[in-house]
């Protein structure tokens, strides 16, 4: 029974890190070729990168918790059994990525600025998780992460220092973001359990921190962090067509051909 | 132009004639400076057009390991396009322009690119096709052009090749898993390359009784090229022929065959009309990605502001 638990709740935490990888290096990676400028093109390509190679680690070690294959439980869960956060799989803008999108940059800052604060806080507490091989996977993947950080503070440093009609820009931005992110820095509905067996420490106080980390990066350039709000909550598997519509594309060459090599 | 300018020319080709390498700061022949800023302009703006058809398959790519893979490559391509365009600018600036006039010129149809990247990619196959024969394409033509005579283009083609081999590996091993894999598989990439092969034949351009010979002829001359389109074309045929066929697949032309003596091959002509029309952006794909970088540039006008305001450099 309690070897049940720890093994359910062991596989929610991965499932969080993993799909919020996923669904985040997914939006990320649409922007390849479409950035506002050549050299942000490659720098946000590689931030798109390390998030999809994170979420090939996770999904590895959930595959080695559960059984099964990594690109089965990328490509093949349905909406209702994701556990990313809803910010997360909200589109870039209006369009679609292949036919005449509108990409707002300011909205991509913003969300995978509020974004890289929880895998800070998230990671933090990941490496001292009592899942040995999670630890030393986190230990890894918060080196690259600090990367991501100080790439969109000097975004937001400079935002801030053009004007206030740019500055305006991005608070809206926030606004937009923050609109779902109720579940962002949620550990769901084990995460009582995730605290208790080690599995994610101090999991209670993960929100506060989150907080408590963008509010002292937004506060020194003006912005404020803004109600967080959304009915729906991926933790739960709560989750907008949206990520329906994203996961047909994830997996429509790896399903049309089940069990073949790709 | 004036005696001494004609007689400087003349010097100027000389050295070139001795294997002696221009820097952007000498001085060079205006002809010169045309033909390469035209070269090099087209092959930046390839690049970065080159980025749209294959991104379309990142997100459908099959597996993380794929999807992952694909990501670096477009990503290769757009800093291909960063580092060319700045050798561009190098070569512009003298006329006062940089890389706002090229992405104008490109938006205005002034500026060129590539006849592959009018194209459509609608499947996968397709996808991997790009990386393994039209890259294959690419890596010839690069490959070529690296013994060069103007130095800054040489020493950024030397960093476009390397990374070109690993793109080819790439597409190949995409093209490999489908021909080793289900009959569904395999029918999908016969029938890109099926699509694909006119476009490949036209990547090198016209053969030498076309319209296209002052260019190239310029760019010989100037030694910024040593070999024709159909020396490339024929290259290509002979590296990548066998290949393909040895995995059993069929090049849609029935005419294609090589001389066992002379090693040349004869194959049909594409339709180099249709060439001129797509390279003119009457392509079946060339409204759409004109229109995304378009789109993608002007609403980006925005945090280039940013740029030019709070960073010195950029």
């Amino acid at each position: 029974m309690e070897a049940d638990r720890y093994h359910r709740a062991l596989a929610e935490l991965l499932m969080q890190l993993a799909d919020d990888d996923l669904v985040v290096a997914t939006r990320a990676g649409e922007w390849l070729g479409l950035a506002p400028h050549l050299e942000e093109d490659v720098a946000f390509s590689s931030i798109a990168q390390d998030e999809m190679g994170h979420a090939a680690t996770y999904f590895g070690l959930l595959a080695a918790v559960q059984g099964g294959d990594r690109d089965d439980l990328a490509h093949l869960r349905p909406a209702m059994a994701r556990r990313n956060s809803v910010m997360l799989e909200r589109p870039n803008g209006p369009g679609t990525y292949r036919e005449a999108p509108h990409f707002d940059w300011a909205y991509a800052l913003a969300r995978h600025f509020l974004y890289d604060m929880l895998e800070r806080v998230r990671l933090d507490r990941v490496v001292q998780s009592a899942h040995r091989p999670l630890a030393d996977a986190a230990a890894k993947i918060r080196r690259e992460e600090r990367y991501h950080t100080q790439h969109h503070a000097m975004w937001l440093r400079d935002i801030a220092r053009s004007g206030p009609q740019y500055a305006g820009r991005l608070q809206l931005a926030l606004d937009r973001a923050a609109a779902d992110a109720a579940d962002l820095a949620s550990a769901g509905p084990m995460a009582v359990e995730m605290e208790a067996l080690g599995l994610l420490p101090d999991a209670s106080h993960l929100a506060d921190d989150w907080r408590a980390h963008v509010v002292l990066a937004l506060d020194p350039l003006g912005w404020s962090l803004p109600p967080l709000g959304g009915a729906l909550n991926g933790r739960h598997g709560e989750h907008t067509q949206d990520l329906t519509r994203m996961l047909r594309d994830l997996g429509e060459v790896y399903r049309s051909s089940p069990g073949a090599s790709w | 132009m004036n005696p001494d300018g004609e007689a400087r020319t003349q010097e100027f080709l000389e050295r070139l004639d001795g294997g002696h390498l221009v820097e952007a700061d000498d001085w060079m022949p205006d002809a010169y400076r045309a033909e390469l800023v035209r070269l090099i302009r087209l092959h930046a703006v390839s690049e970065i057009m080159g980025t749209l058809p294959e991104k379309e398959w990142v997100p459908r790519a099959p597996t993380l390991y794929r999807k992952l893979a694909l990501m670096a490559k477009v990503q290769d391509e757009a800093g291909h396009g960063q580092l060319l365009i700045r050798v561009a600018e190098d070569l512009m600036a003298p006329r006062g322009e940089n890389r706002e006039h090229i992405m104008e010129d490109l938006f205005a149809g002034r500026q060129k690119f590539h006849n592959v990247f009018h194209l459509p990619v609608p499947t996968w196959a397709d996808a991997g096709l790009i990386g393994w024969l039209v890259d294959g394409a690419a890596i010839i033509t690069q490959g070529m052009l690296l013994g060069g005579s103007y130095a800054p283009y040489t020493r950024a083609l030397r960093r476009i090749v390397e990374e070109e081999a690993f793109h080819i590996q790439h597409g190949e091993s995409i093209c490999m898993a489908l021909a080793e894999g289900t009959a569904g598989q395999r029918a999908m990439f016969q029938e890109a390359l099926t699509r694909w092969w006119p476009a490949l034949m036209m990547f090198f351009g016209p053969p030498e009784d076309g319209a296209a010979l002052s260019h190239q002829a310029a760019t010989l001359r100037f030694r910024i090229r040593s070999k024709t389109n159909e020396e490339l074309r024929q290259r290509y045929l002979s590296k990548y022929v066998p290949r393909i066929r040895s995995l059993g697949f069929i090049i849609p032309d029935p005419t294609l065959q090589q001389d066992p003596d002379t090693k040349a091959w004869t194959y049909q002509q594409p339709d180099w009309q249709q060439w001129r029309a797509i390279i003119a952006n009457h392509g079946p794909r060339s409204a759409a990605r004109l229109n995304l970088r378009r789109t993608s540039y002007a609403e980006g006008q925005w945090v280039r502001d940013v740029m030019a305001a709070t960073r010195k450099a950029v």
